[in-house]
């Protein structure tokens, strides 16, 4: 334990430091902070998801730019399959299968039929569009609202019961669970380390009996469930209805949560916390009023910092060795 | 720059030559994957299994298919004034399609051409507007500074790319929502219109009729402005210095390193470039089209831009006809709703499957199998 906390002293320090000040805001400001926090989740629940898709695909050496729109297919998907068979267990699951499909989908292309990865990721978004916008209804109802409920006694702990554990949705907890899940497969387990491998010098896997194609094909098809969670919650438990676009951004603020979590799976949750905190602030800047900055502006702030982490974080993490390339057997 | 050419052409042959297959050291670049993997037979084959499949959709929605293309065309080459329309719609379609080509030549891959061109609108407008009095220079003023709008976009994102090495997908997309709130926070405050504040929609002041980008002989202007454009991006890109740059970047970045190149420059400079005339777009499609600026005036133009530039295969000129053909599409989909109860948005759906069908390389394969074969083994050996 003492060399743990030795060998990660930073992390440490930060998480410590975020802790206290989350309490000390919370105690200090009691009129705004629950919400801020509550509202601060809510939208970094699809970010940890999305950025789970991503750190999976490019631990194994895919890039998937697609997330946003495998979001966007699973949130139609899944809505419109609840609206029309009356069930929600129908279209939730029918959101999760499209994101497969589309997972399957991008790994077909990139790793058996070897597509620039950055290609097939932006031709899957504008099919995802097209068919969205082209399907889409007005005027349909969902049968009923999502299930919440609270995890007995992990809600009574002041202010982390408050924000993630009471009042929950199911995909706020499989986000929890989804990250140290991912975590500890990828760091833990043979999966994790033949992904790894797989990642960052396929030919050396390869070599070691590895089949790459094989396991990239896999990882990224899964992978593609999780982003029909997060869309599946953006459309069915966030809110009740399914907008054109209404993923607006979200896969590729997953992406840029990725990098600036250094592609490690809980990094990167508390990084989307961060974001959502961020747009929590923006939301409270404008109900507020206490500032005078104009709305429209306020709503841009989760991009702009993006671009600016991102350039402060580049060339401080380090990508997967091998990320963007196809591999091609005894081909050096 | 008497010796460096011959340097950097032997590691990086030209790409429209050569077709791409010098053994280039990272076959993951957008643009060496786009040259080998596609030849004009396989887009052709491509928009006709698109044609079919979304003609099959057609059908699935209860309505011929055979009526609903013939009443796409009807509406939007034979009909009175339809040929203008089409061509105005496809002048900023040409613009946005280069805006993706050339930095794609670089290996950049620009998919903010839509923040690019609703800045560019902005600005464009605004700036015709203000300028209005001075007629015609008042025109170009609107132009040019939409111009600039654009490429300070790119550029933004072009830098931290050269610079940080921020992958550019990942900044042009935040770009575009970042520019759409900077222009609605415009249109809705500083900029808004008297008359439009109880309308509903935030409207910029009208741009004066002297300052407008009109047409002549039914030729759009705009048209006219893009097709030399598209020209001009050509022989940029083929017969100059600045265009052999540009193309040793994307095609070999360590043999341009070692040419002397100054990568960084050239790379921010791709993006100021594409910035530049998807911002031009914008300022054309508000001084030509709705003479003013509106939140909605990007419509899918900087998206469309995508498709038309993988259709094209990152080749400036065939830009006219990819973006003609997408002109045509959007043109008349207003007219196939009017006639058939179709929406409009069938042709996202069309442009979705035909950009499928000439992303993917099965389709090649298929076609030139023993070539295509040969190709990825030379174009995809793993690592540096």
């Amino acid at each position: 334990m003492g060399a743990w906390i030795a060998k990660n002293r930073t992390t440490v320090i930060v998480s410590v430091a975020v802790i206290v000040a989350a309490y000390a805001f919370y105690y200090l400001k009691n009129d705004i902070a629950p919400s801020m926090y509550v509202s601060a989740w809510g939208y970094a629940i699809p970010l940890v998801l999305a950025a789970l898709v991503g750190v999976i695909g490019e631990r194994s050496g895919v890039v998937n730019i697609g997330i946003e729109g495998q979001m966007l297919v699973a949130a139609f998907a899944g809505f419109f399959a609840a609206a029309y068979s009356g069930s929600l267990l129908v279209g939730v699951l029918a959101g999760i299968g499209s994101g497969l499909i589309l997972g399957g989908f991008l790994a077909w292309t990139t790793v058996k039929w070897r597509m620039d990865q950055i290609i097939a990721g932006v031709v899957l978004n504008i099919i995802a569009t097209g068919i969205t916008s082209f399907y889409y209804q007005p005027g349909q109802l969902l049968p009923g609202l999502m299930p919440k409920f609270d995890i007995w006694p992990l809600s009574k702990i002041p202010l982390i019961g408050e924000v993630f554990f009471s009042g929950t949705s199911i995909f706020a907890t499989l986000a929890i669970l989804a990250a140290i899940g991912v975590h500890f497969a990828l760091f833990h387990t043979r999966w994790g380390l033949r992904t790894r491998a797989v990642g960052e010098y396929p030919s050396a896997a390869d070599t070691a009996g590895i089949n790459v194609e094989r396991l990239r094909l896999i990882n990224v098809t899964l992978a593609g469930t999780l982003a029909g969670c997060a869309g599946v919650y953006l459309s069915m438990d966030a809110s009740s209805s399914f907008e054109r676009g209404m993923v607006a951004g979200r896969g590729f603020l997953a992406l840029a949560i990725m990098i600036m979590g250094a592609w490690r799976p809980l990094r990167a949750l508390a990084m989307a916390i961060f974001f959502g905190f961020i747009n929590a602030v923006a939301s409270q800047l404008q109900a507020g009023g206490s500032i005078d900055i104009p709305p429209q502006l306020t709503g841009t702030l989760p991009f702009v910092v993006t671009i600016v982490v991102l350039a402060i974080a580049a060339g401080r993490v380090r990508a997967p060795g091998a990320v963007g390339q196809p591999y091609v057997k005894g081909d050096q | 720059m008497s010796e460096t050419p011959t340097v950097a052409d032997k590691a990086a042959a030209p790409p429209p030559s050569s077709g791409g297959t010098s053994g280039d050291k990272k076959p993951a670049q957008p643009l060496a994957y786009l040259l080998t993997h596609q030849s004009g037979v396989v887009i052709l084959v491509a928009l006709v299994i698109a044609l079919l499949v979304g003609a099959a959709l057609i059908r699935y929605q209860g309505v011929s298919p055979w009526y609903a293309y013939e009443t796409i065309i009807r509406e939007a080459l034979l009909v009175d004034g339809g040929l203008t329309r089409t061509l105005q719609k496809t002048a900023p379609l040409v613009l946005t399609g280069l805006a993706v080509v050339i930095p794609l030549r670089v290996g950049l891959f620009n998919i903010g051409g839509q923040g690019q061109l609703i800045f560019g609108a902005m600005f464009g407008a605004w700036v015709a507007y203000a300028a209005g009095g001075l007629g015609f220079l008042g025109a170009v003023c609107g132009m040019l500074a939409g111009m600039v709008a654009g490429a300070f976009i790119g550029w933004i994102a072009g830098v931290l790319k050269a610079t940080r090495g921020v992958h550019e997908v990942i900044t042009t997309i935040m770009l575009n929502y970042i520019a759409a709130g900077v222009t609605w926070w415009l249109v809705t405050g500083p900029l808004q219109a008297e008359g439009s504040k109880t309308s509903g929609i935030p409207q910029t002041e009208l741009i004066p009729d002297a300052a407008r980008v009109g047409a002549v002989a039914g030729i759009p202007i705009g048209f006219v402005i893009a097709l030399a454009l598209a020209i001009a991006c050509w022989w940029m890109l083929s017969r100059t210095t600045l265009g052999f740059k540009l193309n040793t970047v994307g095609a070999n970045k360590h043999a341009a390193r070692y040419a002397g190149i100054n990568i960084n420059r050239i790379i921010a400079l791709s993006m100021v470039f594409g910035g530049g005339l998807a911002g031009l777009a914008g300022a054309l499609e508000a001084a030509g089209t709705l003479h003013r600026f509106e939140p909605a005036i990007g419509g899918t133009l900087g998206f469309d831009g995508i498709t038309i530039a993988l259709l094209a295969r990152a080749n400036p000129l065939a830009t006219i006809p990819a973006a003609l053909l997408v002109g045509i599409l959007r043109t008349g989909a207003p007219g196939l709703q009017f006639a058939t109860g179709i929406a409009p948005e069938v042709v996202d759906l069309l442009l979705a499957i035909i950009l499928l069908m000439v992303s993917i390389p099965v389709l090649g394969k298929w076609i030139f199998r023993s070539r295509a074969d040969k190709v990825t083994a030379a174009s995809t050996s793993w690592g540096n």
